[in-house]
């Protein structure tokens, strides 16, 4: 077993995972990016297992099982974050979420602050 | 090139070009299954890399749960079904950030291991993961156990705008509708 061919598809799938975060606009699609970036740090950890001798056996794989917990709890707290925000908003671009802490007052208000002060990037 | 070579060849692009797929493809659904793609090939490599119980494990909860908790979001946000234009930002500083980080840790891996070859290790069969896990590993354990249940109550309450409505407190007549997202950006804001 050559351990560079499962290496080297893991830091391909890592650096796709990078590309579609910073690309995509629709939060779904930014979360499935995160998804393969995860997956591509699971295989780093289960071809390290299969290849250093470690102490403790199989202490790669033990990790990897505790990332694809991890990863589904972020799977599930991201996802009630991006139906929250598609409740308020009618919409899940992430390139539209406004950032700053919107100012107290009428709505009218926020949005006309909003427009003149360009905090709503399209 | 053994036999685990070429599988792990063809699993390993059968995964990167699905994952390519995911982050190119501009039909939403289309991504998710994709997705399932992936994560399916990547879980034929933990198999051949004789991790069986990660491998099953990864089918179980990637393929199982996660991709279509991925899709209930794609239906429940009104995704539409056919292509859609705008779906992706401009990009060029994505290509670089993300092709730069691919290739170079790739080259960095090329380098650092060669063309060697190890033997396949012993295989991952639950026993053995389970002795670990029970025996070495259980205090991280019984932490993510706590992880997964706030995991779960922050779900519910985000989920939820009835639960941890303020009152108006002289920060204006904030809308009702707006509470949820207000309390969340004002603790997620501050320093």
């Amino acid at each position: 077993m050559r351990p560079v061919v499962p290496y080297v598809t893991a830091a391909l799938l890592f650096g796709l995972g990078v590309y579609g975060v910073l690309r995509r606009r629709n939060a779904v699609l930014v979360l499935m990016a995160v998804e393969l970036m995860l997956n591509a740090v699971n295989l780093i950890l289960v071809t390290a297992d299969a290849t250093v001798r470690a102490a403790l056996p199989h202490a790669g794989q033990v990790f990897a099982l505790f990332v694809i917990v991890l990863a589904a709890a972020e799977i599930g707290v991201g996802l009630a974050i991006v139906l929250q925000l598609y409740r308020l908003r009618a919409s899940v671009a992430v390139d539209e979420v406004p950032l700053t802490e919107p100012p107290a007052g009428p709505p009218a208000e926020q949005a006309g602050r909003a427009t003149t002060t360009g905090e709503v990037t399209r | 090139m053994t036999g685990a070579d070429v599988l792990l060849l063809a699993l390993g692009a059968v995964a990167v070009g699905a994952g390519a797929l995911v982050v190119t493809t501009r039909h939403l659904v289309r991504a998710g299954l994709y997705l399932v793609v992936c994560l399916g090939a990547l879980a034929g490599v933990y198999l051949v890399l004789a991790a069986e119980l990660v491998a099953w494990v990864q089918v179980l909860i990637y393929v199982g749960a996660v991709v279509v908790l991925l899709l209930f979001a794609v239906m429940l946000t009104r995704a539409p079904i056919g292509a859609s234009d705008d779906l992706d930002r401009p990009g060029w500083p994505a290509a670089l950030i993300g092709g730069g980080a691919g290739l170079g840790l790739a080259a960095l891996l090329v380098d650092a291991y060669r063309w060697t070859r190890v033997d396949l290790p012993t295989p991952g069969t639950a026993e053995r993961l389970g002795e670990q896990v029970f025996r070495t590993w259980v205090l991280p354990f019984e932490v993510l156990s706590v992880l997964l249940l706030s995991a779960l109550v922050g779900a519910v309450v985000l989920s939820r705008p009835d639960i941890g409505r303020r009152p108006a407190d002289g920060r204006g007549p904030a809308r009702a509708d707006n509470q949820g997202w207000g309390a969340k950006d004002r603790a997620g804001g501050r320093p």
